[in-house]
């Protein structure tokens, strides 16, 4: 597609900028003339409303383009119910489903097959939180280990959805779900921390709410060779019982507080913080307030807030420029 | 060809890495490994196989993963992607692996894996016991069972082709006994390159993954699942006629015949017969050599293809059989030996057929063990619940 203009993102935008012309409508979601000539996520599929995955599914799209050629795999979640029943396929792409924990191992098998046949397909790992943080952490720690060639991506909607809203590592503390129906005690484990530690290229996180630095994002990952490994806060109204219409504005709300840090981390060393909260507790109040699942629980925003307070000293320490 | 003197792990390692460099200029060859006792010899050898081809490229992905369950889980993208693919493993091992070995028959996928044959734990017992891949006799996938090293290194070969004929495309498990093959060194006639490229054509899978956007494993209604099993029932059934084909075609580029679904031995007039699998077969001959010399009209038949089970040529063997004892080192709990439980139905009426669990955990199964158990066989007027042996330490 972008002739002359490989490598840097079509979709200029800043967090709040408009963008005028065809590339840019609906804020960089539309499939246009400029794009592949089928989208990765096709018209007719039957994802919830507001679904968090969806957009960005949508944004991964873009980031492909006509540049690459793909080959996924997704293990049973709600990224594979995405692919609709046997012999039809939601997915503009090839799709290779596997078991909860084999995600990394069998985008390993492509991905050698690929190469030892001098194939240029990117192998695109898609997992959710529970594949990602819980069942399939030893594949996923093991195949970043070995420095495979696949990009993997996780969805992060904080919950088991595809089997009714259970916790999992990757749920905040507060949450109600169906398995902690008082709300979850424990931390959100820090995948970001994880991944970086294996010093793989690229690991990133992906705010929603920023298109133009999730599709730089995605287009310098699918470009990279090795493991990389990309974050992704995905909203899920289902789980987090918030209006279908504002998962894109809690994500922004997020980002702003610093719950949801958007930065990226070279070979586990070189931290960049690429989205600069405002640290806003209007904000904070707000993304609680606004989902039902924290609604009645312990949930302590003050102590939220000294954590968010904490992390983010931490992060200041690892971005800081090295003498 | 040349005869090399080999474990049954190194045999399984060099058919694979020959079965492997034979389809170098296909889409080459690979898999995801991991060790555990008392396999770790033939993925050890593996992992020193040089597969680099003519261009200087490789043509060969060995991936040291962290799980068994990633073992195959390689082996599944891989050979979904077209390329010739190898595992090996083993107890407890296979127990983890399970999830995704099921997995593999679904996708179809012709993956071969050599299983060494040993006891589940905890607690921990490295020895002989068919338990584990019995455990896998509802996964889909073909299972043979050997008796000697060159069988082990034959079959791998011989499978490769069966698993990927397209009237089949199931994965196959090739089975040898812990220890009693797989460390224990025997001369192997080791083909050469050449006559394995003769012997197994270039993998072409028929639904290797392209470029094409279909979503392969994804979901199947009810009705859809009743035809997938329909198709791959079809497959299993397709399996008898091919395996006769690739004798055929094994004598024709190897000049030795590989051994028929089930073996039998001195069966002519037998009436009173002898089943077991793997190596006690070996004993079990030397005890009806013996017998035969006393004028008994014994013989014995060893399965060697499990799965899909040999109904049809049991029935035959078994015609004129009065008495039969099932030899089963394994044992189903709550209902007995596995071979025992499958087999029953071949026999004519009429016929005893008794169970001898025997040989669990390894134990030493001897000429006079079986003698004891053939005595226990004649002298019966009926048969009882499923024998479970003691063989002397």
């Amino acid at each position: 597609m972008r002739d002359g203009d490989v490598g840097s993102s079509r979709l200029e935008m800043t967090e709040h900028a408009t963008c005028d012309g065809p590339e840019c409508l609906l804020g960089g979601m539309a499939q246009t003339a400029a794009d592949r000539p089928e989208p990765l996520l096709r018209a007719g599929n039957t994802n919830c409303g507001g679904c968090g995955m969806s957009v960005a599914l949508n944004l991964l799209s873009h980031a492909i383009g006509t540049q690459h050629r793909i080959q996924m795999v997704i293990p049973a979640c709600c990224g594979i119910v995405t692919a609709g029943p046997y012999p039809y396929s939601n997915y503009g792409a090839p799709v290779l489903a596997c078991t909860f924990a084999s995600t990394a191992a069998v985008a390993t098998g492509l991905a050698r097959a690929a190469q030892m046949n001098g194939e240029s397909t990117r192998v695109v790992a898609w997992a959710g939180d529970g594949g990602t943080y819980d069942i399939g952490m030893a594949t996923l720690s093991a195949a970043a280990e070995r420095n495979e060639d696949v990009l993997y991506i996780c969805y992060d909607n904080e919950i088991y959805g595809n089997t009714g809203g259970q916790r999992s590592s990757a749920t905040p503390t507060g949450a109600r779900t169906t398995t902690t129906p008082g709300g979850k005690v424990h931390h959100k484990k820090d995948i970001l921390g994880i991944m970086a530690a294996h010093r793989i290229p690229l690991a990133a996180s992906i705010s929603l709410a920023h298109p133009g630095d999730a599709v730089a994002k995605m287009e310098r990952a699918l470009a990279l060779e090795g493991f990389r490994f990309l974050h992704v806060l995905a909203p899920c109204p289902t789980g987090w019982k918030s209006e279908p219409a504002d998962g894109i504005e809690l994500i922004r709300m997020a980002v702003r507080a610093g719950l949801f840090p958007v930065c990226q981390v070279e070979d586990g060393r070189r931290w960049t913080i690429d989205v600069q909260p405002t640290f806003s507790r209007t904000d904070l109040a707000q993304y609680f307030e606004l989902q039902g699942r924290f609604r009645g629980t312990a949930l302590d925003i003050e102590q939220v807030a000294r954590q968010i307070e904490e992390h983010w000293s931490e992060l200041r320490a690892l971005a800081a420029p090295r003498g | 060809m040349t005869a090399e003197f080999l474990s049954a792990n190194h045999a399984a390692a060099t058919a694979a890495a020959l079965a492997g460099r034979a389809n170098a200029s296909a889409r080459g060859f690979g898999g995801g490994v991991y060790p555990i006792t008392p396999q770790s010899e033939c993925i050890e050898l593996l992992c020193k196989m040089d597969f680099t081809g003519p261009d200087g490229r490789s043509r060969g992905e060995i991936v040291r993963v962290e799980s068994e369950h990633s073992a195959m889980a390689v082996c599944i993208g891989m050979a979904q992607a077209g390329v010739r693919t190898f595992t090996a493993s083993s107890s407890n091992g296979l127990a983890y692996m399970t999830e995704n070995v099921f997995a593999a028959a679904m996708y179809r996928l012709p993956i071969v894996m050599m299983a060494v044959n040993r006891t589940l734990g905890p607690p921990w017992n490295i020895w002989v016991d068919h338990g584990d891949t019995l455990m896998l006799r509802d996964s889909g996938w073909m299972q043979f069972y050997c008796e000697d090293n060159q069988e082990v290194l034959d079959t791998i070969l011989f499978t490769y082709r069966l698993a990927e004929d397209r009237r089949v495309l199931l994965p196959a498990l090739v089975c040898q006994d812990a220890f009693v093959l797989s460390h224990t060194m025997m001369m192997t006639e080791v083909p050469e390159l050449e006559q394995v490229e003769r012997f197994l054509p270039l993998l072409d899978l028929p639904h290797r993954l392209t470029h094409e956007p279909v979503t392969v494993g994804g979901m199947d209604f009810p009705h859809e699942t009743e035809i997938h099993r329909h198709q791959h029932a079809a497959a299993m059934a397709a399996v008898p006629a091919v395996y006769r084909e690739c004798q055929d075609a094994f004598e024709e580029c190897f000049g030795r015949r590989p051994a028929d679904a089930v073996e039998p031995y001195r069966m002519d007039d037998a009436d009173t017969v002898i089943v077991s699998m793997g190596t006690m077969a070996s004993t079990v001959r030397a005890v009806i050599d013996a017998a035969r010399e006393r004028g008994e009209k014994v013989g014995a038949l060893r399965v060697r293809m499990f799965r899909p089970f040999p109904d049809a040529e049991l029935t035959d063997l078994l015609a004129g059989a009065k008495r039969v004892a099932v030899l089963d080192r394994d044992i189903s709990l709550g209902k007995g030996g596995v071979l025992w439980s499958e087999l029953r139905g071949a026999e004519p009426r009429d016929c005893l057929v008794q169970n001898y669990v025997i040989g669990l955990g390894g134990g030493d199964v001897r000429p006079h063990d079986i003698q004891n158990l053939l005595d226990d066989l004649r002298g019966r007027d009926e048969v009882s619940a499923p024998r479970l042996m003691e063989v002397a330490p």
